[in-house]
């Protein structure tokens, strides 16, 4: 699919000549998944694959060493009173943090996120955003979360955002040798790019370009994920395996905080991707409250009886 | 039809109209119209089950144009019929009288309604379907409209008794929305439907939008009534055995029936007939950016 | 084995309480029939019995007739404010006890609780709701000053959508001021009986809504009886036909909803995965069991193997099964009877030389069950694209240009339903202009509210039911 990115021009007439997205009918098939009753052993499973799913968030100014730690060991043993609970895919934070995080979750296979580019506004320079995201990877960053500048897609700058997402692509490269990358996921901010046909468009572009993962939102606007954008990211990723074969994975991230929730997801995954989707390494939830709350909906099915928040840690 | 002086009249030979063509009929028979004293007025077509056939084609080949013409045209036409009428009111008077033994007075009181009557349905060619439509407020993030189209083809037995007024009455209001007809006229009294036919034929009508037969209502009405391509029935014309009979036969493709009632034509028509040749259509579309 | 098989969520029989016996419901009382006939309903999903019902014969429907016809003195009389206010209880009685009918209508007709809980119920009290508030301003509707009811309606209802229909025929039959005598299908008769008690927790004077339950005969019973002003049924052409047959000649005003072959049209610019999803649930909400159903689908070539291969995919996902478990997304063939004649037209398909596919799915071994199927290659000469199959089955036909799609669309005696999908605003109402289809979805399929007319041209039936214009069916206008 090379030609379709050999110009400005050309990239904007494959986008514009994918399928139209019908909101309605869109949100209407996302609420009738979101039916879907899961319970008993069904729900054990889900609630365990959503826990190993979740990419343990902490994005704040406040963040320090000793919060990012705590929210380490955390993500290792996500309930303390129960060892069978998986833990989390990984634990995402700002790129000044990766290295604590790193060392935290030294030898516990959780992963080091860290999001890079000017996060969340990703107005910077593209020299700085390439340089926050080497930091970042020689930090000892696993994945890199970078957003997508919004104001150069929205005005219809597609090839200048396929270029610095393909440049941060390369910027994931480690330079230890190893010939190994950090996963790059892209981030799109779909609260702001407003209409689901943008959302599609900024998926196969995002996909074009080498995206590992592409993932709805930074969490710090309005509108974060929610199931029908997360719809529309799951077909993107659906099609453009079924054209060039390659696997894509897909994370939305921000507002999901209940299980009901967490699993309305996993539901949409199941019913749009398959089974190859339902792993961490192609789905992750980007959250911070949802764990306590999985957590808890998993004690009540251990024990039987309603779990509470003291009975869950507070990281 | 009297002589004046010593010249002796030219006749017409009365015809058909069907696909704005004036043929005779296919059967080549004819029968004899009289006044209502019994004196001989003219022969008239005595059409058969294939006139009636091929007038059926002849008015579905012209749904798709007439009913796809703008309601402004039709009102225009309709308007137009009008003014063709009132320039040939006095042949009109003429007929009337003599087909339904009407005083000249009286005759032309019927003539002037039915020409009034062409301009009352003419104004509605363009506000039907705002009477007739809605826009609907359904439950969910959807436009919704309902606008009215024309049934299709539509046999109407005219009126036995009015041979004019009563004719136009049942014409007019199914035509103005988009239906095309295949018109009996009135079986003793058919001659002023059949010079209709003229008027219509110099109207700017699309020839095939209003077809008129002559002849035995229960022989036309039959085949009529049976056909698959015919989507509506007017029975007007019918007495109650023959609408009973023709009402079974029209169900066979559930055409829609409007059963014969006593109407008192020169009265205000209201919108009844000019509802009757309708189907709804709704029409769905999400909204959403 | 799939990773993520989801459990089984059955929803509680236990809010239903279903009688071992129901009797007719005639002038406010149930009461056996006249010479003590009944007959068993069953749950098409298991085959189980659920309740004996009473065969009404022509003495009973007389009875309930005459019932109806002393009611209507009373009834047609009252205030519409009153009428509404009846009206408005029973939408609320529905809504409160909406579970329990839910899963009623799933037992006794076999459809999903997703749809009956979902679609049906709310529908159902909607419409209600809806005709209530028109009860008192009916001079408003367009239908002159003080526009009078008919008298006693006989209705008719089919066996799909059980208590969605006689919704759709009693709340504007009541509004307008008419009594009503009410047959609901011989295989789904128990949401009518529960009605009944509707009626009654309402405080509804007794003789405005009669119950009677039968077959056919008791229906044909109903239609020509002398004393009924007005005829409403949905079901067959077939059985339409013979109603129009019977009331030639009367002074009784028939409304009649019938059959259908819908073509839901899929341009080359459609929204490919809206599109999937309006086929899906066009052909095989309700299993197919709709007469607006999408059925023959109408693929514009140069999309045909992307969008068949995007509905397959899809139609593999669906779950077939048990109606009461919520995850269930086509539960059971109504009556071995219609099964039946799927089977047999499926057949005739494949004998024709269309290409039969269906999903893998498992179908349970007691009950009656079609696996969700496609026909591809089929032409419009094939009886799967001309007749209704009534059933979970999809006849699959390409064209070329916008042209030749309608051309092929309203290629039917029927003319109910259509569905146009293209991101082409001027092509959506050029087709919808075209297609002689009383209603006609674009960019969205099988969408019903009580504000929407609904209804067939041709031999689809005439008449509308909902909106403004369904009060017409029940006024003497």
């Amino acid at each position: 699919m090379a030609d379709v990115t050999a110009g400005d021009g050309a990239l904007r007439r494959f986008l514009h000549g994918l399928p139209g997205v019908d909101a309605v009918g869109l949100q209407a098939r996302a609420a009738t998944l979101g039916t879907r009753s899961i319970k008993t052993t069904a729900k054990a499973y889900a609630i365990d694959l959503a826990i190993s799913m979740i990419d343990l968030t902490t994005l704040e100014g406040a963040d320090t060493p000793g919060k990012v730690r705590a929210l380490c060991a955390k993500g290792i043993n996500p309930d303390p009173t129960d060892r069978t609970t998986p833990r989390v895919a990984a634990i995402c934070v700002y790129g000044d943090m990766v290295a604590t995080a790193k060392e935290a979750l030294t030898g516990s296979g959780v992963h080091v996120a860290a999001v890079a580019t000017a996060f969340p506004s990703g107005r910077a320079a593209l020299p700085v955003k390439l340089a926050d995201t080497r930091e970042a990877v020689a930090a000892g960053a696993d994945e890199i979360d970078m957003v997508i500048d919004r104001g150069a897609f929205l005005s219809g700058r597609y090839l200048q955002v396929f270029e610095e997402i393909r440049q941060v692509k390369e910027a994931c490269v480690r330079e230890d040798g190893s010939g190994t990358a950090a996963h790059l996921k892209v981030i799109f901010e779909t609260g702001e790019l407003q209409t689901y046909d943008n959302v599609r468009r900024a998926s196969w572009l995002a996909m074009l370009a080498g995206a590992d993962f592409i993932k709805t939102s930074t969490g710090k606007v309005a509108v974060n994920a929610t199931p029908p954008v997360t719809l529309v990211l799951l077909e993107a990723v659906r099609d453009f395996h079924a054209t060039t074969g390659v696997q894509v994975g897909v994370k939305p991230a921000g507002g999901i905080r209940t299980s009901k929730d967490a699993i309305k997801y996993l539901v949409m995954v199941n019913e749009t991707l398959g089974d190859e989707w339902l792993s961490p390494e192609w789905f992750r939830f980007g959250a911070s409250s949802l764990l306590n709350d999985l957590l808890m909906q998993r004690q009540k099915l251990s024990t039987g009886r309603y779990s509470g928040p003291d009975y869950v840690t507070v990281d | 039809m009297s002589d004046r002086n010593d010249r002796l009249s030219v006749l017409k030979t009365y015809k058909l109209f069907v696909g704005g063509k004036f043929p005779r009929s296919e059967s080549g028979r004819v029968y004899e119209v009289t006044d209502a004293k019994g004196k001989w007025l003219a022969n008239a077509p005595l059409a058969s089950r294939k006139d009636a056939r091929d007038a059926v084609v002849a008015a579905r080949k012209a749904f798709g144009g007439w009913s796809g013409a703008t309601a402004y045209n039709r009102g225009q036409i309709l308007y137009r019929v009008a003014e063709m009428l009132e320039g040939r009111r006095d042949q009109f008077v003429h007929e009337v009288a003599d087909a339904e033994g009407l005083s000249k007075s009286k005759a032309t009181a019927q003539v002037d309604a039915a020409i009034d009557r062409w301009v009352w349905y003419a104004g509605w060619s363009d506000k039907t379907a705002q009477i007739a439509g809605s826009a609907n407020p359904v439950a969910g993030p959807y436009f919704n409209l309902s606008s009215p189209e024309p049934t299709g083809v539509v046999a109407l037995l005219a009126p036995q008794d009015s041979s004019f007024l009563g004719l136009v009455s049942v014409i007019a209001p199914a035509i103005v929305t988009g239906n095309t007809t295949v018109v009996v006229a009135s079986e003793r009294a058919p001659l002023p439907a059949l010079s209709l036919g003229e008027v219509l034929a110099t109207s700017d009508l699309p020839g095939g939008v209003v077809n008129v037969l002559s002849g035995r209502t229960a022989e036309i009405a039959t085949p009529l009534a049976a056909h698959q391509d015919v989507n509506a029935i007017d029975l007007a014309g019918a007495d109650e055995e023959l609408a009973t009979e023709l009402e079974k036969a029209a169900a066979d493709n559930l055409k829609r029936v409007v059963r014969p009632q006593p109407v008192d034509w020169p009265a205000d028509p209201g919108t009844a007939r000019l509802l009757a040749f309708l189907e709804t259509k709704t029409v769905w579309h999400p909204m959403g950016a | 084995m799939p990773v993520f098989e989801y459990a089984p969520a059955p929803e509680s029989r236990a809010v239903v309480d279903i009688a071992p016996s129901y009797g007719l419901f005639i002038d406010g009382e149930f009461a056996e029939a006249g010479d003590g006939k009944v007959f068993k309903t069953l749950s098409p999903s298991s085959e189980e019995v659920l309740s004996e019902v009473a065969q009404a014969n022509a003495e009973d429907v007389d009875r309930a007739v005459k019932a109806a016809r002393k009611a209507f003195e009373t009834w047609s009389a009252l205030p519409g404010s009153e009428r509404a206010k009846y009206l408005f209880r029973i939408a609320r009685i529905i809504q409160e006890r909406s579970r329990e009918l839910a899963v009623l209508e799933s037992l006794d007709n076999g459809k999903p609780i997703r749809e009956s809980r979902d679609a049906d119920l709310p529908l159902v009290a909607a419409h209600f709701f809806y005709y209530a508030g028109w009860a008192d301003k009916l001079a408003h509707a367009g239908y002159g000053p003080d526009p009078r009811p008919l008298g006693v309606a006989g209705q008719i209802i089919p066996w799909n959508f059980p208590l969605l229909m006689l919704a759709w025929k009693i709340a504007p039959a009541l509004a307008t001021g008419n009594t009503v005598v009410l047959k609901p299908a011989e295989t789904t008769p128990l949401s009518a009986l529960f009605f009944a008690d509707i009626c009654r927790q309402a405080g509804l004077p007794k003789g405005v809504v009669n119950i009677v339950t039968g077959d056919g005969s008791t229906g044909a019973e109903l239609v020509a009886h002398p004393g009924i002003d007005k005829v409403a049924f949905t079901g067959s052409t077939e059985v339409g036909k013979a109603i129009a047959r019977t009331v030639a000649g009367t002074k009784k005003k028939v409304t009649l909803e019938l059959g259908g072959k819908a073509a839901n049209i899929v341009f080359d610019d459609a929204p490919i995965d809206q599109a999937v999803e309006g086929i899906i649930g066009g052909i095989f909400f309700n299993q197919g069991h709709v007469c607006c159903a999408g059925s023959r689908l109408l693929v514009q070539e140069s999309v045909q193997d992307e969008l068949l291969d995007a509905l397959k995919r899809r139609m593999s996902t669906l779950r077939v099964g048990d109606p009461l478990d919520k995850n269930t997304d086509i539960g059971a063939i109504n009556s071995a009877e219609q099964l039946a004649r799927i089977r047999a037209l499926a057949d005739a398909g494949e004998a024709e030389g269309a290409e039969r596919w269906a999903p893998a799915c498992e179908l349970p071994s007691s009950g009656y069950w079609f696996a969700p199927t496609l026909f591809t290659g089929v032409t419009q000469a094939h009886r799967i694209a001309r007749e209704e199959i009534f059933g979970p089955v999809l006849s699959v036909l390409t064209f070329r240009t916008p042209e030749e799609a309608v051309a092929k669309a309203n290629n039917t005696p029927y003319g109910l339903s259509a569905g146009i999908w293209t991101e082409k605003g001027s092509r959506i109402l050029w087709m919808a202009n075209k297609l002689r289809a009383g209603v006609v979805w674009s960019n969205t399929f099988n969408k019903f509210d009580p504000a929407s007319p609904f209804g067939g041209y041709k031999e689809s039936g005439y008449g509308r039911e909902g909106g403004r214009h369904g009060l017409e069916a029940y006024l003497d206008v």
